[in-house]
C-alpha cells in the first residue's frame, strides 16, 4: 500500500488549493485514501500557505509533521526555506525560483531568491523550476500549480501516473481552462522527465 | 451513495442534509463559511438556505423553525456565537421541538480570529450538549446524531469544528439525494414558547436533571473511546486526539481516551476508562475545559490521579497543537527519547515576513489612500472593523488605529470624538460588516450628535470569507434578483444629511470628498463605491515606462501594492497581478506609469 506525504507551498494567491486537489482527486482514483488541509481566510490575501496532502491509511491527522514529507512543492524559493524542515532525510524538493517580494520597501530591493535556492540545492535533491519561463507559452503564470504537478509526475516522485493526472484535471478543471492546463502539465512532464537520469 | 472528496465543512453540511435539515441559516466567519455554501449546491424540496444579515437573526430563525417541529441548522465562527449568545441563552430555556444544531466553528491559533475562546465553556454556560469531531468523517456522522440528541431532548445542541477538521479534507460516503424530513408546524402554547421568569424557573431545573441523563447517555456513546491499558494515560479531544494517536500508533499499550462529547461531561466513562490510571495528560486546545473536568471528577470520587495539561505548563496555554507538539508533549509525558526530526537548517537565509496584504488592485487600498492625503497633518482617529480592510493597518498605508469586532469602527469614532472633538473622527466600514451590525451605530450617532465620518467601502461582497451574497447585492441562497437594499437610503431614512457616493479609484474625488466632508458637522458618509478585484474581470495592466522613472519610489513608499517592486533602482509591475486600478499612475509626480 502506498504511503506518501506532499507538502506544497506558496504565497496566498499562487494557486497551491487547485494543486493539492488534482492531486488527492487522482490518488482516490487510483485507490488510495486521500486527506489533506488548507490555509484559508486571512492569511490566503499574500500570506505564505501550505497544503498538506497525505496518501495512504496510515494518516490519522490533517497535518504533515516535521522531518514527514516524501515531496515539497515549492511555488516561492522563500517558502521553500521556510518549510524545508518538514521534509524526510531522503526527500524531494520542487521549487520555483521566481520569487514573491514583500510589499514593504527594503526587504523587496534585497530578496531576489538565489540565497534560498542555493541553499535548497545544498540541503538536498530538488529540481529547480522557472515558473515565468515555463509559463510564458500560456501567457500567465497562473497555470504553474499545474506544470508543477507535470514536473512531480516526469521526474518520477507524484507516485502517481500521469495519465491519471491528466484525466483529473480533464474532470475538475473548467472546460475553458483545460486546453492550457493540460498544455502546462506537458510542459512541466517533459522538464520532470528530462531530469529524472540525473537524480 | 457515493463516495466525494470534501472539506470537513462540506462534511457537516452532507450530514446535516442527510439527517433531512429543514432550514440552514448563517453568518459567513472563518472557518465556517463553507456550511452553508455547500448546504446550497443541493437545492431540493422541503428545505431552506439562507445567509442571514447576522448571527443573531439566523439563531432566531432557525429557532422558530425547530419551534415548527422542523430540523434546523445554525452555522458561524466562534465570535459569531457572542452575537447570537442572546438568543441563545433563553433558547437553552426554552427548548426547541424538531431539532437544532448550532455549528461554532473555533480557531485555534487563531488562524483568522480575534480571540481563542472555546465554544465547549459556551455550551456548558448555557447548559446544553456539545458534539466535538476529530475529523472531517467524524463531523459528518456527528452532526445527525446531534440531530437526534437535539430532538430527543428537546434542546438545541452544539457542534464545536476547529479549523483543522473545518479545512481539512477527506471522502465522505454521503446519499445522492436527499429528502427533507416531513414536520408537524407551529403548535401554539404559550406556556411553553413564551420565556417568563416562571417558565425560565421551571426549565431550569428540569435542565439541570436532564444534563445528568444525557451525561449518562454520552457515557456509552462511541464518540468516546478507550484503547491501551498503560497507567499513564492521555486524554485529547478534537483534532489534537488524531494528532496523539498518530504519534501513539507505534505504541499500542499507552492507554489514549478520547473526549467527543465533552458536555455534559460522561461522567461513567471517563471514571470505567481512568481506572487504573495514576497519571493523565490532557491533549486539549484553546482552555484546559477536559483537563478541569476531570479535576472536579477526581476530587468529587476522591481518586488519587494526577492531571497533567495546560494547568500544570505541560501543554500551552494558548495557540494550535499539532503533530509535532503531540511528539513532543506526549513523548516527554510518557518518558520517551525524542529525537530531533527533520534537516538541520542551520545557516538557512532567513524567510521574509509576510504579513496579508490587500490584494492588487483592492478599492480598499484607493479608499485608505484618499482619506490618508487628505488628512495629511490634520489630528485624525482612524477606527477599522473586521474585514480585508482590517489589512489597512499594514505598512505603508497604516490607516487602522482601532479593530476590535463587527461593527465596534462606527460606535468607537463616536467615543473618540466625545473625548476629543478637535480630531476627526473616521470609521471604516465594509458593506456586509455595515448590514450586519453598523446600522444600529449610525443611529447612536445621528440621535446623540456625534461628529464623524462613515466611511462604507462597499465593494458588492462579503470579501474576506469567500464573496457572499449580502442584503446590498441583489441576489440571496434560494433566489436572483432580489431587491437590493439600498445603503443610501438607509443613511437618508436614519437622518444623515450628508451622503456622498465616489470611486475610490478617481483620487482627486475620493480626496475632494473626505475634505468636503471634514468641514461639515454632524454624521456625515462617504461611500466609497468600486467593485471587489477578486471576482471582477481586471480592467487593464499598467506598465512602468523605465526612461521616465526618476525611481523616487514613491508609488512603492506609499500604497504597498504587492504588483510594485524596485528592479535596478526603478519601480516594475508585476502583470501577474496588476488588474489596472491606476492608483499608482495617479500619483506618480512624473506620470511614468501609464496602461500598456
Amino acid at each position: 500500500m502506498m504511503k506518501k506525504d506532499i507538502l506544497i507551498c506558496g504565497v496566498g494567491g499562487q494557486g497551491t488549493v487547485l494543486a493539492s486537489k488534482i492531486i488527492a482527486a487522482s490518488a482516490m482514483e487510483e485507490g488510495y485514501a486521500a486527506h489533506s488541509a488548507e490555509t484559508i481566510g486571512m492569511a490566503q490575501r499574500g500570506g505564505p500557505v501550505t497544503s498538506h496532502v497525505r496518501i495512504g491509511e496510515d494518516a490519522y491527522s490533517p497535518l504533515i509533521p516535521i522531518g514527514g514529507a516524501d515531496l515539497l512543492i515549492a511555488f516561492e524559493p522563500s517558502e521553500a526555506v521556510r518549510n524545508l524542515k518538514y521534509l524526510k532525510k531522503d526527500g524531494f524538493v520542487i521549487v520555483n525560483c521566481v520569487p514573491v517580494k514583500p510589499t514593504t520597501l527594503g526587504s523587496s530591493e534585497a530578496y531576489d531568491g538565489k540565497a534560498e535556492i542555493a541553499f535548497v540545492r545544498s540541503m538536498c535533491d530538488c529540481l529547480v523550476l522557472d515558473s515565468d519561463e515555463l509559463c510564458a507559452p500560456f501567457g500567465s503564470t497562473k497555470f504553474f500549480n499545474v506544470a508543477v504537478l507535470g514536473a512531480a509526475a516526469g521526474v518520477g516522485r507524484l507516485g502517481l501516473s500521469a495519465d491519471t493526472v491528466r484525466d483529473t484535471i480533464i474532470r475538475i478543471v473548467p472546460e475553458r481552462f483545460r486546453e492550457k492546463n493540460l498544455a502546462a502539465f506537458e510542459a512541466g512532464y517533459q522538464i520532470g522527465e528530462e531530469n529524472y537520469a540525473n537524480q | 451513495m457515493s463516495k466525494q472528496y470534501v472539506m470537513g465543512n462540506g462534511a457537516i453540511a452532507l450530514g446535516a442534509l442527510s439527517a433531512g435539515v429543514n432550514l440552514v441559516a448563517g453568518y459567513p466567519g472563518t472557518p465556517s463559511s463553507e456550511i452553508i455554501e455547500t448546504i446550497a449546491k443541493y437545492p431540493h424540496e422541503g428545505m431552506y438556505v439562507e445567509w442571514s444579515v447576522n448571527e443573531k437573526a439566523a439563531m432566531e430563525v432557525a429557532a422558530a423553525a425547530a419551534y415548527s417541529g422542523a430540523r434546523a441548522m445554525v452555522t458561524m465562527k466562534q465570535v459569531g456565537l457572542n452575537v447570537a449568545s442572546d438568543p441563545l441563552m433563553s433558547l437553552a430555556y426554552v427548548g426547541v421541538k424538531g431539532g437544532m444544531v448550532v455549528v461554532s466553528a473555533d480557531d485555534p491559533g487563531p488562524i483568522s480570529s480575534q480571540t481563542e475562546q472555546d465554544t465547549r465553556r459556551f455550551a456548558e454556560f448555557a447548559r446544553i450538549p456539545v458534539f466535538d469531531p476529530s475529523s472531517p468523517e467524524e463531523a459528518f456522522e456527528m452532526v445527525q446524531d446531534a440531530f437526534d440528541c437535539s430532538k430527543k431532548y428537546q434542546t438545541p445542541v452544539i457542534l464545536r469544528p476547529t479549523t483543522r477538521v473545518d479545512h481539512a479534507y477527506a471522502s465522505i460516503d454521503a446519499p445522492d439525494v436527499f429528502e427533507a424530513k416531513e414536520y408537524e408546524g407551529f403548535v401554539k402554547d404559550s406556556k411553553k414558547w413564551v420565556i417568563f421568569p416562571r417558565l425560565s424557573f421551571q426549565n431550569h431545573a428540569m435542565i439541570e436533571k436532564r444534563n445528568v441523563k444525557i451525561g449518562e447517555e454520552f457515557s456509552s456513546s462511541r464518540y468516546n473511546t478507550v484503547a491501551g491499558s498503560s497507567e499513564k494515560a492521555v486524554v485529547a479531544t478534537g483534532v489534537s486526539y488524531a494528532y496523539a494517536a498518530e504519534f501513539l500508533k507505534d505504541c499500542p499499550d499507552v492507554r489514549l481516551i478520547k473526549v467527543g462529547t465533552p458536555y455534559p461531561l460522561p461522567e461513567s466513562f471517563l471514571l470505567r476508562a481512568l481506572e487504573g490510571v495514576s497519571e493523565v495528560l490532557c491533549f486539549e486546545e484553546l482552555s484546559p475545559y477536559i483537563e478541569e473536568s476531570i479535576l472536579k471528577l477526581i476530587g468529587k470520587h476522591h481518586s488519587k490521579i494526577n492531571v497533567r495539561g495546560k494547568l500544570t505548563g505541560d501543554v500551552p496555554p494558548s495557540g494550535e497543537n499539532d503533530a509535532d507538539s503531540a511528539r513532543r508533549i506526549i513523548g516527554s509525558f510518557l518518558g520517551l527519547e525524542i529525537s530531533e526530526r527533520g534537516a538541520d537548517l542551520l545557516g538557512a537565509p532567513l524567510p521574509p515576513v509576510r504579513p496579508p496584504v490587500l490584494c492588487a488592485g483592492c478599492p480598499h487600498r484607493a479608499s485608505f489612500y484618499a482619506v490618508k492625503k487628505a488628512m495629511k497633518g490634520k489630528k485624525a482617529y482612524f477606527c477599522g472593523d473586521i474585514g480585508c480592510y482590517t489589512l489597512g493597518n499594514a505598512m505603508p498605508l497604516d490607516m487602522v488605529d482601532t479593530c476590535l469586532c463587527m461593527g465596534a469602527g462606527v460606535t468607537m469614532a463616536q467615543g473618540f470624538y466625545h473625548m476629543d472633538p478637535d480630531a476627526t473622527a473616521f470609521s471604516f466600514i465594509g458593506d456586509s460588516t455595515f448590514f450586519a451590525s453598523g446600522v444600529t451605530g449610525v443611529v447612536n450617532a445621528v440621535y446623540n450628535a456625534a461628529d464623524i465620518i462613515l466611511c462604507i467601502l462597499d465593494n458588492s461582497t462579503t470579501a474576506m470569507t469567500g464573496h457572499q451574497p449580502h442584503p446590498g447585492t441583489g441576489r440571496n441562497l434560494m433566489a436572483t434578483p432580489v431587491e437590493k437594499v439600498s445603503i443610501e437610503k438607509i443613511l437618508t431614512a436614519i437622518g444623515v444629511k450628508k451622503v456622498m457616493t465616489v470611486d475610490p479609484l478617481d483620487l482627486d474625488a475620493a480626496v475632494a470628498a473626505v475634505r468636503e466632508c471634514a468641514e461639515i458637522k454632524g454624521v456625515k458618509v462617504i461611500i466609497f463605491k468600486s467593485p471587489c478585484v477578486a471576482i471582477t474581470k481586471p480592467t487593464g495592466k499598467m506598465r512602468v515606462d523605465t526612461e521616465k522613472c526618476i525611481g523616487c519610489l514613491r508609488c512603492i513608499r506609499e500604497i504597498g501594492c504587492p504588483a510594485l517592486s524596485v528592479k535596478d533602482g526603478k519601480a516594475v509591475i508585476d502583470e501577474n497581478l496588476c488588474t489596472g486600478c491606476g492608483l499608482c499612475a495617479q500619483l506618480c509626480a512624473v506620470k511614468a506609469i501609464g496602461g500598456v
